[in-house]
């Protein structure tokens, strides 16, 4: 029983953290139509900037819950002004812009920092045990705060004024255009927010993971691999994904170890793509966000 | 070859003499490293062609083309060492990959599966590939008398003369062999572009309803240009297992998948000389950086990438065909311009 | 006939002694050409960077004093950024273009493993610096690293007294890692130990929750861990979260050679044991030298010391050292007299080639990980590579060039 539990625990917590680190990725595709091949470079920087702030003596929850995703997401408005607004339209262009942008990231971070940087941070809130297993208090507190901000993202695209220009520029921005929106202005806050969830992504996982200047390459190709299997809508799109690839990735995992619980996730996006061309929200939930 | 394909492959054969004038100059010219190392790069740049068809002319974004190529070069080597030639390892090489790329794009095309969507199926199978050929280092995983040997990858066999399998190549020669290999490539791509099969292709990537409406099965069409595509990228890989002497589970990387789009993006879709000379220039920015140690490499060619997109937005050889044009005081291109697209226009 | 790329670089070999475009690295009174390829970006960089920068601070040393013959020795620096195609290209360059006398680097062994048949075709004199699962046997090439007959074999029997005989592997799933957990398995058996799981891991995994659940069941008394690279740090994070740290201790023979020491928190590492030829603290007056002149070189920002770049270090100048017995940097003299028997006092202490295997006999050293810095426990002195040495014997046949560990253990007869 205590088994069950705690394989099942694993279970979401490899759920929570698929959905946690493509959750940005989504907002910036699903909202944009951008590829955005620098999004493991955000991650990065996320956590990289938890490690340094913490370093600094500033408390981690600070770090990870404020400064990673306001550092990040005014790094993204930048990015935006700069090069993604000249892009729009162009999604392969911006495919090589974004690559571009990711070695230049990492470029960056490894001229200031090193191949890599110390770092002093361990996960906080302890240990829960059941029975003969334990699993990390702060695992748990990742799976609440994906769900939580899952939920978040969805009041505001479902309730705010901002949400309402924000699904109304996604549907149609020329008519959204005609109609006085600044559907300029609504990309460069969609891109700042996405890459503010992605910094926070980024900056919750700097406790558990290497936090090193190459450490993006881990994670987007199934960031990538998730969103487009979710398919256009946001959130039901990004949980749908993260809860299929997710849950047969750590199912396949415990059956036959980690190389076959990734090969299983790949396989599973290949048939799936090939039975719903337009991922899962192509073909159910799609009046959802 | 009738008079007006002859006429429409000028230009093709004006390059393809240039590149036989390469291949008999360089190595008069250049030192012997560079022509040993330079069969790389023509192997790469035989992948870039392979994109360039499949995707600038097709239409077809195909994430994964390094899967073709990484399994050319590993059907090669595998087929050499069982062979003990590399004559039948070479055809092999290209007719096993053809069909595996006949079938996945059976797969994806007779499922509808299009765009980025594809995209992420063709990429998939790459990382698949990487995934499952990294852990085969036991002496279980065997094809015949060839053992896989897991990241480490197989050493190749080099090229013999044609059914002579005691004439092997030394690398220097076999420069010649892949620069020969380029030019037929690419003129067989460039006809092939001109005759009715790729004008149908070229129809179906501008718009797919009107060009199935017409009557022509878009299905067959995209399959058959993705499979022959994959047959280049396989010649690609054969030249690659001699170039580098050694075929390893990198060349399925992430990081190679996308280096093939960046060729092709730089050096300007719809066209197929851009992207070979993007590939050569790229590969020559990746090596010299490397021999450098003032500035991070990747900071370096991030820099480059970006400035490249904003400045020279549709790649190097339509802005230079465009410049020529205009310099010539001739009409506007004729190829189609593209119309500029806002975000929520389905890519 | 089945042609294989070793009896064509044999063929080639003779060819290039005959072809006088690439006579003559010898001639001449001007710069020696030292050239080194290692991982400055790209994923692999965290172990390239360091040992770049101990080869950089060998060439300073033999420059200061005097140079080598007279001459100056100069560095060319290649970064293979994480590519196995650039290694064989910038192998090519170093040989054929820069006619270097000495090529130096590779750290995976995919790297070495695509590079050695060209240096051996253009007989230009290979160094690898790096800890490895061995088996190469190469008359090239010098190994020079540690192999798991020095540092698994005193690591088992000393975590198993220490903790108990059960134990649980978790490894790269690559061939360093498939092997390594071969070598792991063989030692704990020979030591009447237990092993009850064996995980491999994709270099790209970061979530290791479902393993640490197996490992909570299988109630193993120690882990061993051949984790490897930037990805595989996750693990000792994870691991420490669920509380297991304390409960089941970790032996490795990875964890440090990419400073991961530094980059997890002192709690989170405390307590694991580690074995290598070199750790910061080794007592002797020559590493702390060493380590002053590193301080100075590059001031606060340097990296933690570990095997890797100590060894860089040292390879260097147990060439210069062949170099200095031959009178001369010609391939055959430097050959032998990297073969006679040369021996270094480095920061690591002494270092003697073994001519039976071109590996290196040296001293092996145990430590505890205390916040986050080594503390050495036990030293053994002058271990030979008796992995390799079971299998290579290149005084009897002084032109193979094999990797005889290429396909694991069982295919090299090793039971």
């Amino acid at each position: 029983m205590d088994l069950v539990v705690a394989i099942g625990l694993q279970l979401l917590y490899g759920i929570a953290n698929l959905a946690l680190i493509s959750l940005g990725l989504a907002i910036i595709f699903g909202m944009m139509r951008v590829i955005n091949l620098a999004h493991g470079e955000f991650l990065m920087l996320g956590g990289y900037t938890v490690v340094v702030s913490t370093n600094a003596g500033v408390n981690i929850w600070v770090a990870m819950l404020i400064l990673a995703p306001l550092v990040v997401g005014i790094i993204g408005v930048v990015v935006e002004r700069l090069l993604i607004r000249w892009l729009y339209g162009r999604m392969v262009d911006t495919l090589l812009a974004t690559w571009g942008l990711s070695l230049l990231l990492i470029g960056v971070i490894t001229s200031i920092f090193g191949a890599s940087t110390a770092s002093t941070i361990s996960p906080p809130l302890g240990v829960v045990r059941i029975g003969q297993y334990a699993i990390s208090g702060y695992e748990l507190f990742l799976i609440a705060v994906t769900a939580l901000l899952l939920g978040a993202v969805w009041l505001t695209l479902r309730f705010t004024q901002l949400g309402l220009l924000a699904r109304g520029t996604m549907q149609n921005a020329q008519m959204a255009s005609a109609l006085g929106v600044s559907t300029n202005r609504i990309y460069m806050i969609t891109f700042g927010l996405g890459a503010a969830v992605t910094g926070l992504a980024g900056g919750l996982l700097a406790p558990i993971t290497g936090v090193l200047p190459t450490i993006g390459a881990t994670y987007i190709a199934k960031a990538f691999i998730t969103v487009i299997s979710g398919g256009a809508s946001i959130l039901a799109g990004t949980a749908a994904g993260s809860v299929l690839l997710g849950g047969i990735n750590g199912i396949f995992t415990f059956l036959s170890g980690p190389t076959f619980g990734e090969v299983a996730l790949l396989l599973t996006a290949i048939v799936l793509l090939r039975l719903m061309p337009r991922g899962i929200t192509g073909r159910f939930f799609r009046k959802s966000l | 070859m009738n008079q007006d394909i002859a006429r429409q492959m000028r230009p093709a054969f004006a390059w393809a003499l240039i590149g036989v004038v390469f291949m008999f100059a360089a190595p008069h010219v250049l030192a012997l490293f560079t022509i040993i190392n330079l069969t790389t790069a023509i192997a790469l740049a035989v992948l870039a062609l392979s994109l360039a068809l499949i995707w600038g002319h097709g239409g077809i974004l195909c994430f994964g083309q390094v899967a073709f190529f990484g399994l050319g070069a590993y059907v090669y080597t595998l087929a050499g060492i069982n062979f003990g030639g590399s004559t039948w390892a070479v055809l092999t090489a290209v007719a096993l990959t053809s069909l595996f790329a006949a079938a996945l794009g059976y797969f994806i095309f007779y499922g509808r599966v299009s765009d980025v969507y594809l995209g992420v199926i063709t990429l998939t199978v790459t990382l698949i590939l990487f995934s499952l050929i990294r852990r085969t280092s036991g002496p279980e995983y065997k094809i015949g008398k060839a053992l896989l040997g897991g990241f480490n990858g197989v050493s190749s066999p080099p090229l013999n003369l044609p059914w002579d399998t005691r004439s092997f190549l030394f690398p220097e020669q076999v420069f010649y062999v892949a620069m020969a290999a380029l030019i037929l490539c690419y003129l067989f791509a460039a006809w092939l572009m001109n005759t009715r099969f790729g004008r149908v292709c070229a129809a179906i990537r501008e718009n797919e309803v009107r060009a199935e409406l017409l009557g022509y099965d878009a299905r067959a069409y995209k399959l058959g240009i993705f499979t022959i595509g994959a047959g280049i990228a396989a010649v690609g890989g054969v030249l690659f297992a001699n170039g580098v002497g050694r075929v390893t589970p990198d060349v399925f990387s992430l990081f190679n998948a996308a280096l093939t789009i960046i060729w092709v993006i730089v050096g300007g879709r719809g066209t197929l000389i851009g992207p070979i000379g993007a590939t050569f220039a790229l590969f020559y920015l990746t090596s010299a950086l490397g021999g450098q140690s003032v500035l991070n490499n990747n900071l370096v060619l991030g820099v480059i990438l970006i400035v490249f997109v904003l400045l020279v937005p549709r790649g190097v050889a339509p802005t230079i065909a465009d410049w020529v044009r205009a310099r010539r005081g001739g009409a506007a291109p004729d190829r189609v311009r593209r119309r500029r697209r806002t975000p929520e226009d389905k890519a | 006939m089945a042609l294989s790329r070793r009896q064509f670089v044999v063929g080639t070999s003779a060819f290039a002694l005959a072809s006088p475009a690439l006579m003559g690295r010898a001639q001449g009174g001007g710069k020696i050409t030292f050239a080194s390829i290692l991982d400055l970006s790209g994923g692999l960089d965290i172990y390239g960077t360091p040992m770049a920068e101990a080869t950089k601070l060998a060439i300073d040393d033999i420059n200061a004093a005097g140079g080598l013959l007279g001459r100056e020795v100069e560095l060319k620096l290649y970064d293979a950024q994480s590519s196995i195609q650039l290694y064989t290209q910038y192998a090519t360059q170093a040989a054929a273009g820069d006619r270097a006398a000495t090529v130096h680097g590779g750290i995976t062994s995919a790297s070495r493993e695509a590079i050695r048949p060209t240096l051996a075709r253009f007989k230009t004199l290979y160094f690898y610096n790096t800890q490895y699962e061995g088996g190469v046997c190469d008359f090239n090439n010098f190994n020079t690293g540690s192999t798991p007959a020095q540092t698994v074999a005193k690591v088992v029997p000393y975590a198993m007294n220490k903790f108990g005989k059960k134990v649980y592997i978790v490894a790269a799933d690559y061939n360093y890692g498939q092997i390594i957990a071969q070598w792991m398995q063989k030692f704990v058996a020979e030591n009447g130990g237990e092993t009850l799981g064996v995980e491999f891991f994709p270099l790209d995994v970061t979530n290791f929750g479902p393993t640490i659940t197996k490992i909570q069941q299988a109630k193993p008394d120690m882990v061993l861990s051949g984790l490897v690279g930037g990805a595989h740090i996750s693990f000792y994070r994870q691991y420490a979260a669920a509380g297991m740290s304390k409960d089941i201790p970790i032996c490795s023979t990875t964890f440090g050679i990419g400073n991961e020491h530094k980059l997890i928190s002192a709690e989170e590492g405390n307590g694991l044991l580690a074995a290598y030829s070199y750790f910061e603290k080794v007592d002797n007056p020559v590493n702390k030298a060493f380590l002053e002149r590193m301080d100075a070189k590059l001031g606060a920002n340097r990296p933690a010391m570990n095997e890797l770049s100590v060894r860089s270090y040292e390879g260097a100048m147990l060439w210069a050292e062949a170099v200095k017995k031959a009178g001369s940097i010609d391939y055959d003299p430097v050959w032998n007299a990297l073969r006679s028997g040369l021996s270094y006092e480095g920061p690591s202490g002494k270092l003697t080639i073994d001519p039976q295997t071109n590996h290196v006999i040296q001293n092996v050293v145990l430590a505890e990980l205390q916040n986050q810095e080594f503390n050495i426990l036990e030293t053994y002195a002058d271990q030979p590579p008796a992995d390799t040495a079971m299998v290579c014997d290149l005084v009897a046949n002084p032109t193979l060039s094999t990797f005889y560990f290429e396909n694991g253990l069982a295919a090299a007869g090793i039971k």
